[in-house]
């Protein structure tokens, strides 16, 4: 509770800070910083494996030794969220388990990126049913989407060198990026209308009816 | 042919239906009012002996004036014998039998899968609760003909409940009062757990459009 005081006399709200980082215009200094920061940040991403179905057994083969994820500096497997880098969805995702993801997301603490391993992460793939998520990005948001049924290892690493890209195009001058909102029961991350639409039936399923 | 089928019929008389042969497993019809009467005497009588339950599941047919079955798949494991007994439930009537839990206790989770995929109510069963979806689950029950493959709300509300649910709630009372998330449930279901009373899972309310 002290602490609590401490923190909000002394320091300027979130919002403000970022503001004022965002006044420094991308100069000498910052980008050397930036490049400095994103280097440590992208070659030691912990993941935090969600592995819900077959993807996690890909998963699993591109930790080990023939694919090596430790190349990366990932081969510290975080079963705790509280101190993991990316979240990796492999594998389906079921209604019941959307409030588990949801707050194991919000349980990270940031920075945090999210990579949607295989096609029922990104888009239900082939269980357009009445228990399945419709793409994980409907829950929580997604950086990287890897296809595939289930994506050889050669394809997350490809998905994992992506996020590496992504990681050192970032600058601590651009106030959008980590910001977040915490939801509230009964909140959506994207507008309803959106959620439908990306869960429009798409390839084979277009061919079940919505009876049958 | 199973010989039990003619010690049943000698035992139970015009309570036991009609009996088929198919794929050497023998299919014995049974009242639904003695279902739980007659699969007591097949574990307890010494000459049957059906110790194992095998399966309890059920079955819709497509044709709508087919009573919905109940299937209790039966097996002796001394004697390597296995039967399969049915009880028919007419759509037109409550969708309740007794519950086989006192008997087998491998029957407790079989029949929860029944209820929360069929509706069919399990009179006596010690804790009735959906086993697959969610407590609060509220588009109805999942293997019924008339349930849509993709659910009767729209893929917005269905992620909002979801979202919405807490996974703490997936437990039974015993393991809720280590968990302390009782208190995080409706009103409604707190109260009517703690009184041991199931319910039943309330009717969807907003179908899906188009």
């Amino acid at each position: 509770m002290g602490l609590d005081t401490v923190a909000r006399s002394s320091t300027p709200a979130p919002a403000e800070g970022r503001a004022i980082v965002g006044q420094i215009s991308p100069n000498w200094v910052t980008t050397r910083l930036d490049f400095l920061v994103n280097w440590a940040r992208s070659n030691s991403l912990w993941p935090m494996p969600f592995g819900t179905a077959c993807c996690a057994i890909e998963f699993m083969a591109t930790a080990a030794s023939r694919y090596d994820l430790s190349r990366f500096g990932m081969e510290r497997m975080g079963y705790t969220p509280r101190q993991a880098d990316v979240l990796i969805c492999a594998g389906r995702l079921p209604f019941k388990l959307a409030p588990v993801i949801r707050r194991i997301y919000d349980q990270m603490p940031q920075p945090k990126w999210v990579i949607s391993m295989g096609a029922c992460a990104s888009s239900g793939g082939i269980f357009d049913t009445y228990a399945m998520v419709q793409g994980i990005d409907t829950v929580v948001p997604v950086d990287v989407y890897v296809p595939g049924c289930p994506p050889r290892p050669e394809g997350l690493l490809y998905g994992i060198l992506l996020l590496h890209k992504k990681v050192r195009g970032e600058t601590m001058a651009d106030p959008a990026l980590r910001q977040e909102r915490a939801l509230t029961p009964g909140d959506l991350r994207i507008p309803a209308r959106l959620i439908d639409e990306l869960s429009e039936p798409f390839g084979n399923s277009i061919h079940q009816t919505r009876s049958a | 042919m199973n010989p039990t089928v003619d010690s049943l019929r000698r035992a139970f008389g015009d309570k036991v239906g009609r009996v088929i042969v198919s794929c050497d497993q023998t299919i014995v019809y049974v009242d639904r009012e003695s279902i739980a009467e007659v699969l007591r005497w097949l574990k307890e009588a010494p000459d049957e002996n059906y110790d194992y339950l095998v399966d309890v599941t059920a079955v819709e047919y497509r044709d709508p004036e087919r009573p919905i079955e109940v299937v209790y798949q039966l097996r002796a494991m001394a004697r390597r014998a296995e039967l399969r007994i049915k009880a028919e439930l007419p759509k037109d009537q409550p969708l309740t039998v007794e519950s086989v839990v006192p008997v087998w206790r491998s029957a407790d989770w079989l029949e929860r899968e029944v209820y929360d995929m069929f509706g069919i109510t399990f009179t006596g069963h010690p804790d009735l609760r959906r086993l697959l979806m969610w407590e609060t689950y509220a588009e109805g029950y999942p293997l019924r003909k008339d349930f849509p493959l993709r659910g009767r709300f729209s893929r917005s509300e269905q992620v909002r409940q979801a979202l919405a649910a807490n996974p703490e709630a997936h437990y039974s009372l015993d393991e809720l009062s280590i968990a302390q998330a009782q208190y995080d449930l409706p009103e409604e279901m707190r109260e009517r757990l703690e009184r041991g009373d199931r319910g039943r899972i309330p009717e969807p309310k907003e179908e899906r459009h188009g």
